[in-house]
């Protein structure tokens, strides 16, 4: 599996905010992406999911191969754990429910209703969607946020072994995960230049 | 996609609301026409097919805003749409799920508030045949127009508006089948009518709904 990103340009309610992002990564590679708030992490993350489509460039991974997880975690509050990731499990076509709770240190809340989880808890649950998913390039919007850190270096781990078979991983972060192969992408020098005429092309 | 349409379903029986509230609306609604009108069985018995399509369809247009709304809130229908099942089927059980949840409750306990409206005797095969081949239609009109106010902050008031409009032809055939039941005329004409809006709807919508909520995720 391998991603290559080529003059990449996306907006984000309809202005344009980056432009020119290039990179390449091969099998186990993994990029994390800095940037100051407000840069366009989440909106080029969700550009390559394949959520909103780009404004021009090219992005040769198919959304298909594409594991999205962002800030929300897509539980349900009235489910258990088991049953959350049972049911992604089911959508993706996979089996691999309770190996996934084993890697995030989940099995013994797996009868617990999600509501009666702890954030970083919750967190763990929305990771372990990843595992389920079965899919070779992971997304990762801030995947570390209210995870303490036992957590944080059980996640770099489950990252780890996911390199080591071939995924790839694009981590928006600004905690250190420990991942010290890690290529690293500033987008401060990708902003988009402010054109007059920009909010027209944007809203053609 | 089963997964999704038993999701849904268990979502709804455990979390209470969005299985009871439809149908407890119908009941309280049916339950005090007969207390407001007043006690005259012939204009009771007139208006019934009309109450009972307007009630039905009420207490199906108050719960669609939940259908996408918390699915968006809580990231799934990101997911949803990046998941392998095309969207088009995902909001295709979605609608299913919201018919199973509310519109069957309605097509089950209808005949019991026909009673109370003095509905004639033969107005009641038609009610539930009208009804069930009906309200499929209100719940895949209501996720289109549910799909399209996704993400809107009070979106409800502006989906009430769009989908009122869209409900209007089968609300009309589905009260003319019943009322042509109860007086014991050919009811061949709006049935197939409403059974033509029913395939229609079903056949159509959900790719208006897949694209609509394609468009506001971006």
């Amino acid at each position: 599996m391998e991603m290559t990103v080529a003059g990449l340009a996306c907006a984000r309610g309809g202005l344009p905010i980056l432009e020119g992002v290039s990179f390449h990564l091969g099998p186990g590679q993994v990029l994390i992406l800095r940037g100051p708030n407000g840069i366009g992490k989440t909106t080029l993350l969700r550009t390559l999911a394949g959520l909103q489509p780009p404004l021009a460039g090219t992005i040769t991974a198919p959304a298909e191969t594409v594991a999205y997880a962002a800030h929300a975690d897509g539980l349900k509050a009235v489910l258990t754990v088991q049953e959350n990731l049972q049911f992604w499990a089911r959508i993706h076509g996979t089996d691999t429910v309770s190996e996934a709770l084993e890697a995030m240190n989940l099995a013994d809340l797996a009868d617990r209703q999600a509501r009666n989880l702890s954030a970083g808890q919750k967190r763990r649950l929305g990771l372990a969607r990843l595992l389920v998913a079965g899919r070779p390039v992971w997304i990762l919007d801030e995947p570390t946020v209210s995870l303490d850190a036992a957590s944080v270096a059980l996640f770099a781990g489950v990252v780890r072994r996911h390199l080591a078979g071939g995924g790839i991983t694009l981590i928006a972060t600004h905690i250190d995960l420990g991942l010290e192969e890690a290529a690293v992408l500033d987008l401060s020098g990708f902003k988009a230049r402010y054109q007059s005429g920009a909010f027209d092309e944007a809203f053609a | 996609m089963t997964a999704l349409l038993l999701r849904d379903l268990r979502l709804a029986v455990r979390a209470g609301g969005g299985f009871g509230l439809g149908l407890a609306f119908f009941l309280i609604m049916v339950v005090l026409v007969p207390l407001g009108v007043g006690p005259e069985g012939e204009l009771l018995a007139r208006i019934a097919p009309g109450i009972l399509w307007v009630g039905a369809l009420l207490a199906c247009l108050l719960s669609l805003d939940r259908i996408f709304a918390l699915d968006h809130e809580d990231g799934s229908l990101d997911l949803l749409a990046t998941a392998p099942i095309p969207l088009e089927g995902a909001v295709t059980m979605k609608a299913m799920a919201h018919w199973m949840t509310t519109g069957l409750p309605l097509v089950l306990a209808a005949p019991v508030l026909g009673l109370l409206l003095n509905l004639p005797g033969g107005g009641y095969v038609w009610l539930v045949a009208s009804l069930a081949l009906g309200t499929p239609a209100l719940s895949v009109i209501g996720t289109f127009g549910a799909a399209l106010t996704v993400g809107l902050r009070r979106g409800g008031l502006l989906l009430s508006l769009l989908v009122l409009p869209l409900y209007v032809p089968t609300l009309i055939f589905g009260a003319e089948v019943v009322r042509r039941g109860a007086e014991g005329l050919s009811v061949t004409t709006p049935l197939l009518l409403l059974a033509g809006i029913t395939l229609g709807s079903i056949a159509l919508l959900p790719f208006a709904s897949a694209a609509a909520i394609r468009i506001n995720l971006r």
